[in-house]
């Protein structure tokens, strides 16, 4: 399978790979697939007071492309607001890295995963 | 010494062709162009002899006779052939049951289930978790209308060695021929039609450093295995197989048979040495397992899971290794492995698994290589992988609600 040269990319050199410590504040995380699919991704989002995302990190089990998506995910939403992150969608990661139409969804697990770190955030803030 | 990339360990998807093939099959065609089955003429009959001298090759590597070995285009063709000819041949007298197992090659798998399709009755019986068919399971499994039992020799994926001599003693008491696809088997293993009561074999040219395009099947005489024929045509190969042969791959055949029994201790010695050293260097790494029984394997397969590193990502990061993965994001379906599968390798692990394959071209070298970096790798993707963070947390996989698609 050819791979585009910018997904080998982030394969080869991920971006933003770990976990934040778990006594840290105002984090995020999204748990997303299911090692039966052969997909999860984790991803983390550390949010400041004024709702910008400060700093993201992620952990992917997974194909190439799974990895490169989700290290572009935490690449775009680095600096920006929760509200602008959450309207990221599938389409611009696949387009991004020029998925091939069998590793789709691994863009969409990087979207769910961006979705499901802001809503762990705000569940958390809100019963803070 | 350095080593030339990428490093071929993929012996059971193919073999490089070994020189001395390749130069009997270009002298054969360079001057050989006869028609074998042409009885006017002196290059026919110049091509029937070599013909005959690879059929007689192929025949001593599995103690059968000349007269038993019908050349086809390759495994695939013979399993074809062997299923749907025998089931053809004797559903019609009122034994219309085929019996194989979940693991076989899809060939065999698609064969069986056509015939399902046209109103036989199969049975796919479960492998025992090592890989291994359970023989009791077997025997009660084979009935009074059953005209065929189909058993792969080595397993492609796994390379477990299915319990031959014993399942051929079954067959033949209980009145059903013995099929056996040995294409991953054939001149590898000794093998013995007679001692083991195989009654049809498959057999694969370029899984033994021979030319792709290129089978044969193995019928026996006594007692006889009648089938009924899949190509209508010249009457070629005893009717059993219409259509002209390609003499420079039946050469080529012939002679990669003839190497292989007269080096197979040689390429025994040779392929052991450096899988127990790749098994060795890779097990050393924690969390890794080897699938399938350990003693009943075809030594040249070795077939890990690596827990939580899915294979394809694995399969890109050694992309110096030319290797094969279980998994399911290298083909267009997302199921993990069938074969892992039906061993009861968990999903997340049937997810994690690799297939090393090493063969006669494999050197030292290589090897060492390979464990270097497959070992730098794993630690690489396992820094990567949630569920490995889970796995050092004491966190048990199974106790969390996965969201999966």
């Amino acid at each position: 399978m050819a791979y585009s040269k910018k997904l080998l990319d982030h394969y080869e050199n991920p971006q933003n790979v770990g976990s934040f410590a778990k006594d840290e504040k105002n984090i995020g995380t999204g748990l997303v697939g299911a090692p039966a699919c052969g997909d999860v991704m984790k991803l983390q989002i550390k949010v400041s007071d004024d709702g910008i995302i400060t700093d993201a990190k992620f952990k992917t089990f997974g194909c190439g492309s799974a990895i490169a998506s989700s290290s572009l995910a935490t690449e775009w939403i680095k600096g920006q607001k929760i509200d602008e992150a959450a309207k990221i969608t599938n389409g611009q990661i696949a387009e991004e890295l020029s998925l091939p139409p069998v590793k789709i969804h691994c863009s969409v697990l990087a979207e769910e995963a961006i979705k499901a770190a802001i809503e762990d955030y705000k569940k958390h803030k809100n019963a803070a | 010494m350095t080593v030339k990339l990428p490093i071929y360990l993929d012996y059971q998807s193919t073999t490089p062709m070994d020189p001395r093939v390749v130069e009997v099959m270009i002298d054969c065609m360079k001057n050989d162009y006869g028609n074998p089955h042409s009885r006017t003429h002196s290059l026919g009959w110049k091509a029937e002899e070599m013909v005959e001298i690879a059929r007689k090759n192929v025949a001593d590597l599995i103690g059968a006779d000349s007269k038993e070995i019908f050349f086809t285009s390759g495994a695939t063709e013979s399993n074809n052939i062997a299923i749907k000819g025998v089931a053809h041949f004797y559903g019609a007298t009122g034994k219309n049951h085929v019996v194989t197992i979940a693991t076989e090659h899809k060939c065999v798998i698609n064969s069986v289930r056509d015939l399902e399709q046209e109103g036989f009755s199969v049975t796919f019986l479960q492998v025992q978790q090592n890989g291994l068919v359970d023989l009791k399971q077997l025997e009660t499994a084979i009935t009074d209308k059953t005209c065929l039992v189909s058993i792969m020799t080595v397993n492609n994926e796994i390379g477990v060695i299915q319990p031959l001599a014993e399942i051929g003693a079954l067959c033949r008491k209980k009145g059903a021929f013995f099929h056996t696809d040995a294409a991953q088997a054939f001149g590898k293993i000794p093998l013995d039609v007679n001692s083991m009561n195989i009654d049809l074999m498959s057999i694969s040219g370029h899984k033994i450093y021979g030319p792709k395009g290129i089978g044969a099947i193995y019928l026996r005489r006594k007692p006889r295995v009648r089938i009924k024929p899949i190509f209508s045509g010249g009457g070629q190969e005893r009717g059993i197989r219409a259509g002209t042969l390609p003499t420079p791959l039946v050469v080529g055949l012939g002679k990669a048979s003839e190497i292989a029994k007269n080096e197979m201790q040689k390429d025994h010695d040779h392929i052991k040495k450096l899988s127990d050293k790749l098994f060795d260097g890779v097990t050393k790494l924690t969390h890794v397992y080897l699938n399938g029984d350990l003693e009943q394997r075809y030594i040249g397969n070795l077939n890990f899971s690596f827990a939580g590193i899915e294979g394809e990502s694995m399969i890109m990061a050694i992309k110096d290794l030319a290797v094969s993965s279980g998994s399911a994001c290298t083909s267009s379906s997302l199921e993990p492995s069938y074969v892992l599968h039906a061993l009861g390798v968990s999903d997340e692990l049937a997810h994690t698994s690799i297939r090393f394959g090493i063969g006669r071209f494999t050197t030292e070298e290589e090897v060492d290589y390979a464990i270097k970096l497959i070992a730098s790798k794993v630690d690489k993707l396992r820094h990567l992988s949630p569920l490995w963070e889970m796995m050092q947390d004491g966190i048990d996989l199974k106790s969390i609600e996965w969201k999966g698609h």
